[in-house]
């Protein structure tokens, strides 16, 4: 972090914020030709394997009314949650235990370029196989596919702290929790950031196939009886109501969380 | 023990040389590897001693073992050959490094509060701030101060912990003569309030010469003792002249550091 030798400002500056009126105008012109551009196609198409945006509102709203869509978007939300919490949970810890150790990481770096590489599939399956079709061999085969992303990022996080402010701690004799809280982890945020952003994404397009595959509830467990059904508008239905879920999730946790952690960057000197 | 031009104490082996409290620095080897894994020897048979509650300066050219006996007190390097005592064994050490090494993320009294021990979280550090000027500045975030103002919270932090023992680093190096003469002041004040024996790094001689009670001089690399020179006028009596006179007769003893 540079310091300037400049004098001392007055008051502190602040940049406007980032998600101001004049882009959200722009992003809703932007949604609002994409369902135009569907509603054209599905017209021009007229066929039972693209429904109209209507139709597609007319689907979910009838899984609305009997509470069905809320139940498995809860499901699958649920199963999200818990393999996000562990994935990111074991993957920090094992990222941050290879980066600071470079034996360890020598040792066990291989493991982990297998592990990247092992298809999600072949690992939702062996789960299913050796642990059961049940709702641990479940969130935990999901778990098993991020954490190897979290591992490599949190990896870099870790190579990246800063050995002098360590030095300083060290000094100063701050306690394990203070060290963690005020010297750790603000600096691994942006590192903490990006694998919860990639983290969300990929978690619930796993779960989705985790599922389908094993399960007797949830988003994808719906996706596929419309599919033998072959029912479109319904699996678009589910599909956009877990994407707006998502959207939410990060308008209203992520982005706030994030302002709020890097506060301190925002007041330039 | 190569050539103390003050008849140094006689090194017998460890018997200690000064009175308890004071702090007494013994390192006989320190080596580093080199890039090219090449073994350098930092320093060759260090031996001085900082009076307790006095204020001593480390003197030498670029690369003598300076930082390097700073960390191994500070206890940031343990592979040394030697000993060291500390003014009280069991009592702290604060630091003021040539950067700040303030936390970004975290304002300024944060930064001073999360140094401090255990007994002393929650003191009242308003006298503290005032006296270094920092009143204003409480709530603000290390990048929204100028280099002086965060060696000043450096400085702070450093004695907010009430250590027996300070440790500085070069702290006034790259400000401004003006904003290092001020701080300067502001550390003597600061510390006269709050006696602790303080022993400071620099390559200043003038900034040593106005500050200091004792003077301690290093060799080039392998840093070995050259000299000891105590100053025993007292700091506010230390006019610009008496300075100059000071300044040349030290020269004349130790050239080659003005």
């Amino acid at each position: 972090m540079a310091l300037e030798a400049a004098g001392l400002s007055g008051a502190p500056v602040v940049r406007p914020r980032r998600r101001a009126a004049g882009t959200v105008v722009p992003t809703l012109l932007s949604l609002a030709g994409l369902v135009a551009l569907w509603a054209l196609a599905a017209a021009f198409a007229d066929s039972r394997v693209l429904p109209s945006p209507a139709a597609v509102l007319a689907a979910g709203w009838a899984d609305t009314v009997t509470g069905e869509l809320p139940f498995n978007l809860a499901m699958t939300l649920g199963r999200v949650a818990g393999a996000f919490v562990i994935a990111m949970a074991a993957g920090t810890a094992i990222g941050l235990a290879m980066g600071l150790r470079p034996r360890l990481n020598r040792f066990f770096d291989p493991w982990l370029i297998l592990v990247l590489n092992v298809p999600a599939l072949v690992v939702i399956v062996l789960a299913y196989i050796w642990f059961g079709l049940n709702e641990a061999a479940a969130i935990g085969a999901i778990a098993v596919n991020k954490i190897p992303n979290v591992v490599v990022t949190m990896r870099e996080g870790a190579r990246a702290l800063d050995p002098q402010l360590a030095e300083m701690a060290r000094v100063y004799r701050f306690s394990a929790l203070d060290r963690l809280r005020h010297l750790i982890l603000p600096q691994l945020q942006p590192y903490l950031a990006a694998a919860s952003r990639s983290g969300l994404s990929l978690i619930w397009k796993i779960a989705l196939v985790v599922e389908l595959l094993g399960r007797s509830n949830g988003v994808g467990f719906q996706i596929h009886l419309y599919f033998q059904l072959f029912d479109v508008a319904a699996i678009l239905a589910y599909t956009l109501a877990f994407v707006a879920v998502m959207l939410l999730i990060e308008f209203l946790l992520v982005q706030p969380l994030e302002a709020r952690a890097t506060r301190w960057r925002r007041r330039p000197a | 023990m190569s050539n103390p031009s003050k008849p140094a104490p006689p090194a017998g082996a460890g018997a200690p040389p000064e009175p308890s409290g004071a702090l007494a620095v013994r390192i006989h080897e320190k080596l580093f590897r080199a890039a090219d894994g090449g073994l350098v020897r930092a320093i060759e048979n260090l031996a001085f001693e900082a009076p307790k509650h006095g204020f001593t300066a480390l003197i030498g050219p670029s690369g003598c073992g300076k930082t390097t006996t700073l960390r191994i007190l500070l206890g940031l390097d343990a592979d040394y050959r030697g000993e060291v005592r500390l003014p009280e064994p069991e009592g702290r050490v604060a630091a003021v490094f040539q950067e700040p090494r303030l936390l970004p993320w975290r304002d300024v009294e944060t930064n001073v509060r999360l140094a401090l021990p255990l007994e002393l979280k929650g003191a009242n550090l308003d006298a503290l701030f005032a006296e270094l000027g920092l009143d204003a500045m409480r709530t603000r975030f290390p990048g929204e101060l100028s280099l002086g103002l965060a060696r000043r919270a450096a400085l702070a932090r450093a004695f907010a912990t009430e250590p027996s023992l300070l440790l500085l680093d070069e702290p006034f190096v790259s400000l401004d003569e003006m904003t290092a003469s001020r701080l300067r002041a502001l550390l003597v004040s600061v510390w006269s309030a709050r006696p602790t024996t303080a022993l400071m790094v620099t390559h200043n001689l003038r900034e040593a010469v106005e500050l200091a009670d004792r003077i301690v001089f290093l060799t080039p690399r392998p840093g070995r003792l050259r000299g000891v020179v105590d100053l025993d006028r007292p700091r506010e009596s230390r006019d610009a002249v008496w300075r100059e006179a000071t300044l040349r007769t030290i020269d004349d003893a130790y050239p080659g550091i003005l």
